[in-house]
């Protein structure tokens, strides 16, 4: 399995309140609502933890899922979100030349 | 931007919407005339205006080749402001603008709604597609896309309720509480509001429906309806954060309920 890191972008507000994050997106104004689970894996969005480890680490013990269904929903949560830019993947970890290139 | 003849003290007049006063400067006095009458009521005094703008009316062919849409761009430090029937600068840190509109209230009335929509974002206000009104001490907003019934519960309302408008909505933020302050921005009704101002009570989010009720409504809920009916004119990525924070923390801080309603003057019990 190739490894992916994951970076929240720079071009969006975010606020938490509750458990649940609200993301603007800064350029086109698009409004995102993130469930619990969600939420735990955007702000663990840190672009140098695998997103595998993010799973394992940050999901699993927190959460009532296995690690099999937990890996399929982050992966399909971050395919949607990085399709409206507002969290940017890539194989290798995010240094902070990398991440400025990918926002820009 | 600067106008053709330069203008004196003498040609200003000034309008003061929710404590911010902008003074209007134009040579042509009918002109003049035409903005006292529509913001009869919140004429303010111009010797202590916050902005400044000279106003130079032109023939509306000499805007056609500016698009009919509404532009509104930032470039170094000042606003650029076109539409199909004006062009318009103003710079926040001078405090002065220029605008070259075609004659008519449309033009200045929308650069009036966005300069004001510019100096609220920075002070954690906006303006809110929202009819509003003052009962017992307190201001209540009534917010909703066309249609949503704006209109139909101002013309409700009852004899001691002071309408702030019909429209749109000045909100501004005094420490961690609102402010709900009455605008001249009229809608169907047509009729320019009270210039007046009150502690935001609650925001009732608008639907018609068979019985009256007050539900409750989930924060994010809240805050997404709420940002949809704020208005904000550009696409900057500051401004838009701006509205964004002023959202979250207006409905941290006021409550906001969905109002189902029929049309009919017994809503009005319910707000209090």
């Amino acid at each position: 399995m190739v490894e992916r890191y994951i970076l929240r972008s720079s071009g969006i507000a975010a606020r938490l309140l509750g458990s649940e994050m609200m993301i603007m997106s800064t350029s086109d104004s698009t409004f995102f609502t993130l469930n619990e689970v969600a939420s735990a894996i955007w702000q663990a969005a840190d672009g140098l933890t695998p997103l595998s480890e993010i799973v394992t680490g940050n999901i699993c013990p927190e959460f009532d899922v296995t690690r099999e269904q937990a890996q399929r929903d982050a992966e399909h949560f971050v395919g949607e979100l990085s399709q409206h830019g507002i969290l940017l993947v890539s194989d290798k970890p995010f240094t902070e030349f990398s991440a400025a290139q990918e926002i820009r | 931007m600067t106008p053709a003849i330069p203008t004196t003290a003498s040609d200003a007049i000034s309008i003061e919407i929710g404590g911010t006063n902008i003074a209007l400067r134009t040579r042509d006095s009918s002109f003049r005339r035409l903005i006292e009458n529509r913001y009869a009521g919140f004429v303010g005094n111009s010797l202590n205006s916050n902005f400044e703008f000279d106003i130079d009316l032109a023939e509306p062919s000499e805007f056609s080749e500016v698009g009919q849409g509404l532009e509104v761009k930032i470039q170094a430090g000042e606003w650029l402001l076109t539409r199909g029937d004006f062009r318009a600068s103003w710079n926040p840190k001078t405090s002065y603008g220029y605008i070259r509109q075609s004659r008519g209230p449309y033009a200045i009335d929308c650069v009036l709604r966005i300069v004001h929509s510019l100096i609220l974002a920075r002070q954690g206000g906006f303006l809110v597609h929202a009819a509003s009104a003052i009962r017992g001490g307190k201001a209540f907003l009534f917010s909703g896309v066309s249609g949503a019934g704006k209109t139909t519960i101002s013309s409700l309302a009852p004899r001691d309720a002071m309408l702030l408008t019909d429209e749109i909505s000045y909100v501004r933020r005094n420490d961690n509480h609102y402010i709900a302050c009455g605008t001249p921005f009229a809608g169907e009704l047509a009729r320019v509001g009270e210039n007046k101002s009150a502690p935001l009570g609650a925001v009732f989010l608008l639907e018609k429906g068979q019985q009256n009720s007050i539900e409750p409504i989930g924060a994010t809920d809240a805050i997404q309806r709420l940002l949809r009916n704020i208005l904000f004119f550009a696409d900057d990525p500051s401004l838009v954060e701006l509205v964004f924070r002023a959202a979250c923390d207006f409905a941290s801080l006021v409550p906001i309920r969905r109002l189902v309603f029929v049309p009919d003057h017994r809503v009005w019990d319910m707000i209090r």
